[in-house]
């Protein structure tokens, strides 16, 4: 790469050998281990050279620079080349702050006051390159409080936000339903079919194994008064009221809600929400209308073979842990529970629904720009959803208990 | 140069029944712009995603630079891909990187050894290169105009200062004069960085300014010839496109200087 001869004076160096990016680690160190203690004097003889690319050049550059800058007169043995001349021309307008900047056609800097721009970018990019400085106490405290400010503003905002869309679907909503086109049956069908039927088997698996750990707990502590029997009342009542609905929510709001988010957000990215602004369709009928329709009608009926199962496997349950006969169980079962029971469980999953449907399209639609925006509303819709999903559980509980149900 | 830079010969694409290659033979030289022409669904891009190795074709060789590609794998494919840069037809640049990370991304992935502000430096240096603000360095892609995608993919392209080019459609989505900006700035960069340039392009305008020779993919082979002559190529298509009511504007300037 480099050839170093001392002359009388200083340094002559001979540059050899193919100066190109794929190089650099080798003129790197190549030019890092000329020593230049003591000379005056610096020439570089490029006329062995093989080929010299802009990332050579502009390291040979460097070193140049350096040399120059510890007092060391630099001189290339014929012309430098032609590739140094270039860096120099695109790099020395940012460095100095004077000089023309290069003028290619069209994009670069043309006025006195886009030139100052660009070079107010290039300032702010290298000052917050090189320096990093260490914030001060008074600084810290005012980012924390900016902080909180912020995400405070944010949070405010997202509230707003939700409200709008709630409101929005509403006002959709009722004016589809003097159209029954404008409801779009068959794509409500196609997310009953992609929310609901799809989830059977998974909701199913799980309602099983939620009434076997109720079961299983609960004969435990039960056995030790002699009243097994009520192991039946808890698996029913805490299937119906509670678990099968709530259990069957939080998949959905991790399969269905997180896949709402997907569709949608890959639709904004694409532009196919503006195209279907442009043609005159209304995103919000289209899109979000429809999903939150087909949740509605199928996470009731989710909840219904959740709590089927949740019956069923206490009744296995029953028969295997405490030898109880069939006939029993469900003349237990139909004393445990009453009409009301049922409903108290199935009543909330319509609005479990919406809010899954309206957490996961809400997030879709905010999708702009890049694929991690993208990932990070996906994350934020399923997050939300199994949140809000669980806050309703809670209000319904007190309401419940309130009027006495 | 003993090898021309890029070399296919009896190229095959095939998908299910439908043949799209069927013994293609194509040869850049040095430092010369070459145009590839075709007609929609000619498989225009399925040949350049078989040099660039984003597909396997069914039977042929590919050299860049005198090694076959459909033979390699790995660190030496690797290698080979390290001396080309790619512009594609939408830009692709990475939505969640700004315009200085863009650039810096092929010298991450393969030079390690420079340090962060080096990177920073050259990257600036490609990005100042190709005519864009500073100020456009800390701007993500969201942010662009389709001007500005082109040329950030272009200084992407050229990170690792290759003396390869491969540029899909670079003017498509450009008004005539941001495009022919865009040309006049890619034919100065290749004479100044010597560049061998590879181009797909529909844009007449462009193909008369800039290519050196052309390679029109007919009857699923290439014809190539210098633009000269290839404009009295005997082919209907190539007839009908060079002869068609908008190239008639270049040919009579063409011919009479």
């Amino acid at each position: 790469m480099v050839e170093v001869r001392r002359t009388e004076d200083g340094v002559a160096l001979d540059l050899t050998g193919e100066w190109r990016a794929l190089a650099y680690p080798q003129i790197d160190l190549a030019l890092a281990g000329v020593d230049l203690a003591g000379a005056r004097r610096l020439e570089i003889a490029t006329a062995r050279l093989a080929a010299l690319d802009l990332t050579g050049a502009w390291r040979l550059r460097e070193f140049v620079r350096h040399a120059q800058h510890s007092g060391v007169e630099v001189a290339f043995s014929g012309t430098p080349p032609d590739q140094i001349r270039l860096v120099d021309q695109v790099l020395s307008p940012l460095e100095t702050g004077e000089a023309v900047p290069l003028a290619l056609h069209g994009g670069g800097p043309r006025g006195p006051h886009i030139r100052a721009r660009a070079l107010a970018g290039i300032e702010d990019t290298l000052s917050v390159l090189d320096k990093g400085s260490p914030a001060s106490p008074v600084e810290a405290e005012v980012a924390t409080l900016t902080f909180i400010g912020r995400h405070a503003v944010t949070l405010w905002r997202d509230m707003i936000g939700a409200l709008a869309f709630l409101g929005k679907l509403a006002s959709t909503a009722l004016h589809s339903l003097r159209r029954l086109r404008a409801l779009r049956p068959i794509s409500i069908a196609r997310h009953v079919y992609d929310t609901g039927i799809t989830a059977i088997p998974i909701v199913a698996l799980i309602a099983f194994l939620i009434s076997v750990i109720i079961a299983y707990m609960s004969a435990q502590q039960l056995r030790g008064f002699g009243a097994e029997i009520f192991v039946v009342d808890l698996v029913t009542i805490g299937v119906l009221r509670e678990l099968g609905v709530l259990l069957t929510a939080i998949i959905v709001a991790g399969r269905s809600g997180s896949a709402f988010a997907a569709e949608i957000g890959s639709m904004k990215l694409n532009e196919e929400v503006d195209a279907l602004q442009a043609t005159g369709v209304d995103p919000f009928e289209a899109l979000v209308l429809p999903r939150v329709l087909g949740l509605v009608v199928s996470l009731p009926l989710l909840t219904v073979v959740a709590d089927l199962i949740g019956i069923v496997g206490g009744a296995v349950l029953c028969a295997s842990l405490l030898h109880m006969p069939l006939d029993q169980y469900v003349n237990r079962v139909s004393q445990a529970i009453s009409p009301s029971t049922f409903w108290v469980g199935i009543i909330k999953a319509p609005v479990f629904a919406v809010l899954i449907a309206m957490a996961g399209t809400h997030r879709g639609m905010q999708v702009r720009g890049s694929s991690r925006e993208l990932g990070r509303l996906t994350t934020v819709a399923v997050v939300q959803a199994i949140f809000l999903v669980i806050l309703a559980d809670a209000l319904f509980a007190v309401l419940f208990m309130e009027i006495g149900v | 140069m003993i090898y021309p830079v890029l070399e296919v010969r009896g190229l095959v694409n095939r998908f299910g029944s439908q043949v799209v290659h069927d013994g293609l033979d194509m040869e850049v030289r040095e430092d010369e712009v070459f145009g590839i022409v075709g007609g929609s669904g000619t498989g225009k891009s399925v040949l350049l995603r078989s040099i660039l190795g984003l597909q396997r074709p069914q039977a042929g060789t590919i050299r860049i630079e005198g090694h076959d590609i459909t033979q390699l794998a790995g660190a030496a494919l690797r290698a080979v891909k390290a001396r080309y840069g790619v512009t594609f037809q939408q830009g692709a640049l990475y939505s969640a990187l700004n315009v200085l990370q863009n650039v810096q991304l092929p010298m991450v992935e393969y030079l390690e050894a420079l340090s962060p502000s080096a990177r920073d430096e050259l990257a600036m240096l490609k990005i100042r290169l190709v005519g864009l603000p500073a100020d456009a360095a800390r701007k993500y892609p969201a942010e662009l105009s389709g001007g500005m995608v082109k040329r950030v993919a272009l200084a992407r392209a050229l990170a690792l200062d290759p003396r390869l080019l491969f540029l899909d459609e670079p003017t498509s989505g450009l008004d005539p004069i941001g495009a022919a900006e865009f040309d006049e700035l890619m034919l100065y960069l290749q004479r100044q960085l010597r560049l061998t340039v590879v181009m797909i392009t529909h844009d007449l305008d462009s193909i008369f300014r800039t290519c050196n020779r052309v390679g029109v993919i007919v009857d699923r082979r290439m014809e190539t010839d210098t633009l000269e002559r290839i404009v009295d190529h005997p082919h209907p298509w190539i007839q009908a496109y060079f002869h068609g009511q908008r190239a008639s504007i270049h040919l009579k300037v063409g011919h009479g200087a």
